[in-house]
């Protein structure tokens, strides 16, 4: 008997051992950390795109960012204020429970619960009414027709799971334990999460339940952070990784010179720009005393005209971004090409400074971070000196984000005159670079919170006003085009280009990339 | 004895609250942590909010007298990035760090003394005169340099070790160890070279100089005219009489190796408290940052006094001196 036990145990050992020669691993290297699993804790690109595989929301966004049905199968607009959404039935989640209804209006309260991060997902006046055990009404107090434009990473949970941990709230940040939520997953996506050690290791296994019909091929996948830039182009160089994000620009030519892999570039929806104190009456930063130079449309537009935005392109990004008039990346905006930049004129640049009595350009601090985007302390050190050949004399004040981000924003009372900052549009909108970016500083109505420089123009209020509850999206797209264009004409800020996304992938892998840097690695596939 | 203990042990607490006030004076320079925490579109009332929830609105001396009752009670608080208690953390990071510097320590001296007598016998041969070249190149080339150099020869050209992270762990009880793998065992070769580098370097140069003072002095000539042999001088009489010194560099190099562990452990992906710490650092995340540095001082502390007893065991001098005291 004892025999017969030691025998099987004996098999089932040596069976263990070898899966690994027939298993396809997918092994992924980024330079951040996955901090917590809880999907509602923190607003940011990678998380959310790496939680896109275990968990889903109601809608989802395909390879090309096209909304289409998630969770939901299909949904209507009764009136502008309430939506119907219709749920996929026979959906399962981990644990093997029924996704229903129930966890839909659960999702609906705890997005907007304290601690969550995701509250801009939903109204929080939006009632959410279920109607049956397959269909939810949200019903809203004023028309919105982007309702549903970031629901796609507003991923379900369920409801019994969450209230059976002790998770029914999301993970507080001053929690001295860590919730359940936080280190487990319970989601209805292609991937289920079965180990994860924060900072170190996070192992996926496929959902054979899953209802959709997979792409990839994977057995498993194991996802490592490798902060250090020379160690991760090593590890893909030396095949311990599949897939790495970001190589670094200089790194390129040597990632592709190795015949086993290969750089992946595509246009980021990120808009990089700079910005101007424009509120206060006299600059904090600058030998220009009792007035603000920037308060005149001239001297902001003769910063614009003495950018080489070409030049910053050729040799600071090595070709690698895509200079631009508006700040929105063309994908997000239709009307896009009908902007053109301003030229680059230095001459034309040193006139207007001297029509707006700077004849010999005057001295500004620039606050920039050197560690967020791509080149970023490359780029203001470029600006620098193309400014300089103005007369303007740019004292660089480059910094880690954590020291930049507390000075510049709202937090540090917008302590800057004059900055680098980047920007993409939660939503995929142009309203919401419209409300945050160019729109007035507002406490109360909480517009412009990211408008730094503090530049404010009524007409642009007015317009981002009526693009809230547009829903003919003809007219909403000329107003928008309408609002970018004064503010173009107002130089409210300066525009310099979207960035790109540097993958570096092993050449037996495909993939998929989405301009939004998500990483949904359900469509990718081993050869 | 005893009395010298109980000295110790008052400054090493004085140390340890003079590292913590320092540590928290820093902290005021590493940026906004709340700014780590959310996304870009927090609102200004949530930022607020979680301010005030971590207590980080509070004066700075009411905030590092709260640090300190509470470091007393060995609560650090929870990390603002894993928002996980960060004993929990250190606890899971340490092994790796430890197995880390306790390998690069044993490099170090494996190689190193033997490298130090040899060069210190051999004092004209060719491989002494290269030896010590090569010595001043490990000393002065930059860990970061080094193990950048080490991953390209051997992960990316000849692709026989890997280039990051500590391979397969086997939990024992709360300890996880990556000396039982094979795939572990491989992954500490190249992170335990570039880290013990210095120190092998370092005690091959103190050995060499210990031996070549020893071999001058009276009782090796002495030993000599009694018609010993070459090994037993070299090995039973002068070596011996070198490692004081050694066993005492090495304790206090132990100490750096752990907290100096920080930029191996970077450029290797090495899971342990230094990587931490520096990913802690670029994240403003106070909590991480302050129980480390108490942690990596504690530890100094502790083989401080470690080796100060181990002296008075190995030295019958000092024990004398002691006892006249």
């Amino acid at each position: 008997m004892n025999f017969k036990v030691a025998i099987v145990a004996l098999g089932l050992a040596l069976g263990s051992l070898h899966p690994a020669a027939a298993a396809t691993t997918l092994r992924f290297a980024f330079q951040g950390d996955l901090k917590s699993l809880d999907p509602y804790s923190l607003n940011e690109t990678f998380s959310l795109g790496v939680l896109g595989n275990v968990y889903e929301g109601l809608t989802k966004r395909d390879k090309d960012l096209n909304i289409i049905p998630g969770l939901a199968e299909r949904w209507e607009v009764l009136e502008p204020t309430r939506w119907r959404f219709y749920l996929r039935k026979g959906v399962k989640f981990h644990n093997g429970e029924d996704f229903t209804a129930d966890d839909v209006l659960f999702s609906a309260e705890r997005v907007r619960a304290s601690g969550s991060d995701l509250k801009t997902r939903l109204p929080a006046d939006a009632k959410v009414v279920k109607v049956g055990d397959y269909a939810v009404d949200f019903v809203l107090t004023q028309p919105n027709p982007i309702l549903h434009y970031e629901w796609d990473t507003w991923y379900m949970m369920s409801k019994t799971w969450a209230e059976a941990h002790g998770s029914v709230m999301p993970q507080p940040a001053t929690g001295q334990q860590m919730s359940y939520a936080a280190l487990h997953e319970n989601g209805t996506g292609p991937f289920a999460i079965t180990e994860h050690r924060p900072g170190v290791r996070t192992l996926f296994k496929p959902n054979l339940h899953w209802w959709d019909k997979p792409e990839h091929n994977f057995d498993e996948v194991v996802f490592t952070t490798i902060s250090n830039n020379a160690t991760r182009v090593a590890a893909l160089l030396a095949g311990d990784v599949d897939w790495v994000d970001p190589v670094p620009l200089q790194d390129i030519a040597r990632v592709n010179a190795n015949p086993a892999t290969q750089v992946l570039s595509g246009p980021e929806l990120r808009t990089i720009f700079l910005g101007f104190d424009q509120l206060r009456d006299q600059l904090k930063y600058s030998n220009v005393k009792d007035k603000n130079p920037f308060k005149d449309v001239r001297v902001r537009k003769a910063f614009y005209q003495a950018i080489d935005i070409e030049a910053i392109k050729s040799r600071v990004m090595r070709g690698l971004s895509t200079p631009t008039a508006l700040l929105i990346s063309p994908l997000l905006f239709a009307r896009a090409g009908e902007f053109a930049r301003w030229p680059y004129d230095p001459v034309a640049a040193k006139k207007l400074l001297a029509d707006a009595g700077y004849p010999d350009g005057f001295e500004v601090t620039m606050d920039c971070p050197n560690d967020r985007y791509v080149n970023d302390e490359a780029i203001c050190q470029a600006v620098g000196a193309m400014l300089a050949r103005i007369g303007i004399n740019v004292d660089l004040l480059a910094q880690p984000k954590a020291k930049f981000f507390a000075k510049v924003l709202a937090s540090g009372s917008y302590d800057t005159s004059f900055y680098l900052l980047g920007w993409t549009p939660g939503s995929f909108d142009s309203w919401n670079v419209l409300f945050n970016i160019i729109g007035c500083r507002d406490e109360t109505a909480k517009s412009g919170m990211f408008n730094l420089g503090g530049y404010c123009n009524p007409k642009i209020t007015q317009l981002t006003g009526q693009i809230l509850v547009e829903s003919d999206k003809a007219k909403r797209d000329h107003m928008i085009a309408q609002a970018f264009r004064i503010a173009h004409e107002d130089v409210s800020h300066i525009p310099l280009h979207q960035q790109a996304l540097v993958w570096g992938v092993s050449k037996n892998l495909k993939v998929v990339q989405r301009p939004d840097n998500q990483i949904l690695f359900y469509w990718f596939r081993k050869e | 004895m005893l009395a010298f203990v109980i000295r110790r042990a008052v400054e090493a607490a004085l140390v340890l609250l003079v590292v913590a006030l320092i540590a928290f004076a820093l902290f005021r320079f590493v940026g906004d942590p709340i700014n780590q925490m959310v996304g870009l579109e927090t609102s200004a009332e949530d930022r607020a909010q979680l301010r005030h929830a971590l207590g980080l609105d509070d004066a700075v001396l009411m905030q590092f007298a709260r640090f300190v009752w509470h470091a007393v009670h060995f609560d650090f608080g929870s990390s603002y990035q894993f928002k996980k208690p960060v004993i929990a953390l250190i606890a899971e990071r340490f092994p790796a760090t430890l197995e880390l510097s306790v390998v690069a320590a044993l490099f170090a001296l494996a190689l190193g003394i033997p490298l130090g007598v040899y060069t210190a016998i051999h004092r004209q041969s060719l491989l002494t005169k290269l030896l010590l070249a090569l010595s001043l190149v490990g000393i002065s080339l930059p860990t970061f340099l080094i193990g950048i150099l080490l991953i390209f020869v051997f992960s990316v050209s000849l692709q026989v070790l890997p280039s990051f992270g500590r391979g397969d762990v086997v939990a024992l009880g709360f300890w996880s160890t990556g000396l039982l793998t094979v795939s572990g065992l491989k992954a500490i070769v190249l992170p335990a070279v570039t880290l013990g580098l210095f120190q092998m370097t370092l005690i091959m140069r103190l050995v060499r100089a210990e031996m070549l003072e020893v071999l001058r002095t009276d009782y090796i000539k002495f030993a000599r005219a009694r018609g010993l042999g070459d090994r037993a001088i070299h090995f039973g009489h002068a070596l011996r009489n070198t490692l004081v010194p050694v066993i005492t560099i090495t304790g206090l190099q132990l100490g750096s190796i752990i907290a100096f562990a920080i930029v191996t452990e970077t450029v290797f992906q090495w899971p342990g408290m230094g990587l931490m710490f520096l990913q802690a650092v670029q994240n403003a995340d106070i909590p991480i940052m302050s129980a480390y540095l108490l942690l990596v001082a504690l530890i100094f502390v502790i083989i401080n006094l470690l080796v100060d007893l181990l002296y008075i065991a190995v030295d019958p001098r000092i024990r004398i001196a002691a006892r006249d005291a």
